[in-house]
């Protein structure tokens, strides 16, 4: 074995260092994050032919485009989260607006505990509370009742209405830290200057206050979208028999049906649907992926 | 078109000035920021507050902008009050401390952004974005980002910003503070020139007296939420009406005393030290005395002063040497501590320390306070 | 230094796994149902036995996935309903045969066991023994709504909203019966049966706006009938009669078109690692006095010869007043699940649930 240059043993050496360095967070990234996800990919191509024959193809996802019902769920589903996501953002806008800019030093750590103390409980718990709240022997339907506003009692439970109000309730303190980030850095004098200038509210928050958040409003939403596609508690309890979610298809694909390549295809599905919308928000709104991220 | 004043004028209030405070007073609970403060301002004046941080200038400048509401007392600009209309319908515009430019956006936007707010049409608002920023020494900086500008070019944006929707009044808060000083000495050069140019009026607020008695037509200097005094630079620099104008407006030594009567030439004093010297001033008991180092007039031989009725003998401890704002400074019987001009033209240009000297002042030249 | 740590750290890590291996000797881990194994039988087994019972609740679909993901490891012991073993055994393998030569066959009720055994045969070898039998029927409040007699009511007018079922395949089932088919006969013809499931998924869609929900867990169907949301509902019998000790005017109906009868087994995975408790356990549970302990916790009726005599008289009237002679002898047993057939009914669920 020939000696190598000394110049080269250095590089030799600092690629060694480089590769120690990276070891821990590339089998990390390897055993928990890729290898699962290849398997899942190599499980999605696989078709039963007999019981315990199984052979490559494309059927599982063949199935899934010809059976309207599992497309009309995945496209109910990403509608939804969209929908969920903007409600989110614009109910969480103003909150996060109050907080960055105009509470007080002191009030400002409070009103974000206040956003936090939901989170204490886990979403299951959370979930049912809101099921306490909302079914036809519930509070909401009782004190409707009491106040003389409805005749008999109200079922509230059970449709997209209360699985969106779940979900955003869900999603809105994701939306608000980000938000919070980036508005707590927007300058006091710029919003003033806005205003001094001769621009109206609506001027200043659409040509001011909103691109200076916009990193905060991608970040946010993404997470929000994220969360909220991949949700299955609250969809399930809050929807009843007509909350479908794709979330829901993946698991009795896997647990009730026990067919394993079929709910790695719809997973894959997911995957896909989570990845061109965030790139389709990321381009509709102009933020580089790896910046939204520095930011959020 | 410049008023020259004697002093805090509240007895006329005419619809010929652009600005008018009269008797505006702003509390922040039990706090008093702005105290009664009357004063108006002629069209086309370069008009500067000048105040210690927390004397209440900026809350005065923020009131006029529209971002606060005085407790009491009435802002008109052309004689209209302003109190019921909000800052964004106000004819006022102003040039932040921080500059405040919008950072999304180009220097044509930036300038752009108050004529599209006034609804003036693309084409129209386009001519007068390129005229302005000819005019301000930015021609072609339209489409640059203003993140890649320079301080000064930065300056010039936010000033151009405000000066093209043609206001009744330009608000100017400290905006060289963040400059380093060789390019806040041009500016101010340039922020004269510029108004001058346009002829609008310019109100600026300051705590840096330089900078008020080179650009304003007239000065105010506030104190406490009052305003001490108001007039020309030069005014303020030779006639301080006030023991705080009189320390706080140019360079002086200020010494403590007490009086002992009415002299022949002025009021006889004593400082506690012990000298005894002839100022300018009204008072009995404890005062404060002032004199401006370049008043006092320096000789090898005291006798060469015979025509000041102080005069004084002593020897030179330190040469301060810093061009022609050289100093000296001077130990002398009965006095603290001295600081003297020392002129760079005159035979005691190379006077080293530890030299006799004999130096004077005019009576006049010693202002005089009560303590 | 920091790589010394990671060492140490997995090595440790190692070692703690190998030590819960290791400890696991003595120990029977069971794959079972909510209130089967009660606390009071579970203490006698470690007393007399000295082995411990590490007990995980499931139900007939997460049994099977779970045992699944492994390839029938991690658990010793697993209670499937015995039509749900054959179809997967055949598809993943996840079960052991059973040496019969370990239980003592006189403490079973002989035509159960024989039928039980015959039904989870699968290439000669038997897979599972009868342990806790009941049925699925409706579960009914007979004054809000006294006219639902069938699973087909469900769909009527009467329990306009109030009504709840699963979105599973023992509906299914149902209401193909209640519609006058036999799908137990078309077991053997996918075709058939594919086409008899469409007519199913068709009626139950259309009877979806008749719904309250689809119930998953029973507390859940049980609080919506206590609370008057649910006024009749497709369940077990155990939580019909559950719910009847409380409120008489709640019963469960053995339906016109027949109850539908299950057995839950006994059934050892194949990477069990502790046959031989599991067998103890088995013959410990079937031995009377302890599987009328087990009947009563669970709120139904054992496979166990001579359970019945020691049963709680009250289970017995309510059985009674639900299951005269014919709807007895109408009870609908499932026979074995061939392969394939979930896939039908997991299909036709999916639609039912994704129509609006």
């Amino acid at each position: 074995m020939t000696a190598l240059p000394s110049s080269e043993r250095s590089l030799f050496a600092e690629k060694l260092g480089l590769f120690l360095l990276l070891a821990p967070a590339v089998l990390w990234l390897g055993v928990l994050v890729i290898l699962p996800h290849v398997e899942i990919a190599v499980l999605s191509f696989s078709e039963r032919i007999a019981p315990r024959v199984y052979a490559f193809g494309f059927g599982n996802y063949l199935e899934f485009l010809g059976e309207p019902i599992y497309w009309r769920t995945f496209a109910r589903t990403a509608f939804l989260s969209i929908l969920v996501t903007l409600i989110t953002l614009v109910i969480s806008f103003p909150v996060a607006l109050y907080i960055a800019k105009f509470a007080s030093g002191k009030s400002k750590p409070l009103l974000f505990l206040m956003c936090l103390i939901p989170f204490w409980a886990s979403e299951l718990v959370r979930t049912l509370g809101w099921m306490m709240m909302l079914r036809e022997t519930g509070v909401l339907s009782f004190l409707l009742q009491k106040a003389g506003l409805a005749s008999g009692p109200v079922e509230m439970l059970y449709n997209d209405a209360s699985v969106v109000l779940g979900l955003v309730y869900g999603g809105m303190l994701f939306m608000i830290v980000p938000l919070t980030n980036a508005l707590e850095s927007l300058e006091t004098a710029q919003i003033e200057a806005g205003y001094d200038l001769g621009g109206s509210h609506l001027t200043v928050l659409r040509r001011i206050i909103i691109p200076h958040a916009m990193p905060g409003i991608v970040a946010g939403s993404i997470v929000v979208f994220m969360l909220t596609v991949g949700n299955f508690v609250t969809p399930v309890m809050l929807g009843g028999k007509n909350g479908l979610w794709f979330t829901e298809q993946i698991y009795s694909q896997f647990i009730t049906r026990f067919n394993w390549p079929q709910g790695s295809a719809f997973g894959f599905m997911l995957l896909l649907l989570s990845t061109v919308i965030v790139w389709l928000g990321l381009r509709l709104t102009g933020q580089g992926f790896a910046e939204t991220l520095r930011k959020a | 078109m410049t008023l020259v004043g004697n002093g805090v004028r509240g007895d006329f209030m005419s619809d010929s000035a652009d600005l008018a405070l009269l008797s505006v007073v702003k509390e922040f609970g039990a706090h008093r920021a702005v105290d009664s403060v009357t004063f108006d301002v002629a069209p086309g004046e370069f008009f500067s507050i000048l105040g210690p941080s927390g004397c209440g200038k900026t809350t005065l400048m923020r009131m006029i902008a529209g971002f606060e509401h005085p407790t009491s007392g009435d802002i008109r600009i052309r004689g209209k009050s302003m109190l019921a209309v909000p800052a964004n319908k106000r004819p006022v515009n102003m040039v932040f401390q921080s500059l405040a430019l919008f950072p999304m956006m180009s220097v044509g936007e930036n300038v752009g952004y108050g004529l599209a707010c006034a609804g003036v049409d693309k084409i129209e608002a386009g001519q007068r974005i390129t005229r302005i920023l000819d005019r301000v020494g930015l021609a072609g900086f339209e489409d640059r980002p203003v993140t890649k500008l320079s301080g000064g070019q930065r300056q010039r944006v936010a000033i151009a910003r405000c000066l093209v929707l043609e206001p009744t009044l330009v608000l100017l808060d400290e905006p060289l503070g963040a400059l380093d000083l060789k390019l806040r000495e041009h500016m101010k050069l340039e922020l004269k020139q510029l108004q001058a140019a346009f002829n609008t009026t310019f109100l600026y607020i300051t705590h840096d007296q330089s900078e008020a008695l080179v650009m304003s037509d007239r000065v105010a200097v506030m104190n406490k939420g009052r305003f001490e005094q108001v007039g020309s630079p030069r005014e303020l620099y030779h006639n301080p009406l006030t023991s705080f104008v009189a320390g706080f407006v140019g360079d002086a030594n200020v010494w403590n005393g007490s009086t002992f009567g009415a002299q022949a030439t002025g009021l006889g004093i004593k400082l506690s030290t012990g000298a005894a010297l002839v100022g300018a001033g009204s008072g009995s008991g404890a005062v404060s005395a002032y004199l401006r180092p370049e008043a006092i007039a320096l000789a090898a031989v005291p006798g060469e002063l015979s025509s000041l009725p102080n005069r004084f003998a002593g020897t030179v401890s330190t040469v301060l040497f810093d061009g022609a704002a050289s100093t000296l400074v001077i130990k002398a019987e009965g006095f603290p501590h001295l600081r003297a001009t020392l002129p760079q033209a005159g035979p005691l240009a190379g006077i080293m320390a530890g030299a006799p000297i004999g130096f004077g002042f005019a009576p006049e030249a010693l202002k005089i306070f009560p303590a | 230094m920091k790589k010394w740590s990671f060492v140490i750290g997995s090595v440790a890590f190692a070692a703690l796994l190998a030590a819960g291996g290791a400890q696991a000797a003595e120990k029977l881990r069971l794959l079972t149902w909510a209130d089967y194994a009660p606390k009071e039988v579970v203490d006698a087994f470690t007393k007399e036995t000295g082995i411990e019972v590490e007990i995980t609740l499931s139900n007939n679909e997460e049994m099977i996935s779970k045992l699944r993901a492994t390839q029938g490891a991690g658990f010793d012991l697993a209670q499937p309903s015995q039509d749900r073993i054959t179809g997967p055994q055949a598809e993943f393998g996840i079960y052991k045969p059973l040496d019969l030569s370990k239980i003592d066959a006189k403490l079973f009720i002989g035509s159960m066991l024989e039928a039980t055994k015959a039904n989870t045969t699968a290439g000669g070898k038997v897979y599972g023994l009868p342990h806790i039998w009941g049925t699925d029927g409706l579960v009914v409040n007979t004054k809000a709504a006294p006219g639902v007699k069938d699973y087909l009511d469900l769909c009527g007018p009467e329990v306009k909203g109030k009504a709840s079922l699963r979105a599973k395949r023992p509906t299914l089932i149902a209401f193909a019966f209640s519609m006058g088919m036999n799908p137990f006969a078309a077991y053997s013809n996918e075709k058939a049966y594919s086409e008899m499931m469409d007519k199913v998924g068709a009626k139950l869609t259309e009877c979806k706006a008749n719904l309250k929900f689809f119930w998953d867990g029973k507390d859940a169907l049980l609080a919506g009938l206590r609370a008057g949301e649910v006024t009749a509902a497709m369940a077990w019998d155990t939580g019909g009669w559950k719910l009847n000790s409380e409120n008489p005017e709640i019963k469960f109906i053995a339906p016109k078109s027949g109850a539908l009868g299950w057995v839950d087994t006994f059934a050892i995975p194949a990477k069990g690692r502790a046959d031989d408790a599991a067998y103890k356990w088995i013959n410990f549970n079937m031995r009377p006095d302890i599987a009328a302990k087990v009947a009563a916790s669970a709120g139904n009726f054992s496979a166990s010869q001579g359970a019945d005599k020691l049963a709680a008289g009250k289970l017995k009237d309510q059985f009674a007043e639900s299951f005269p002679l014919a709807a007895i002898e109408n009870i609908k047993w499932y026979p074995a699940v061939p392969a394939g057939l979930e896939a039908i009914e997991g299909k036709v669920l999916d639609k039912v649930k994704s129509a609006n």
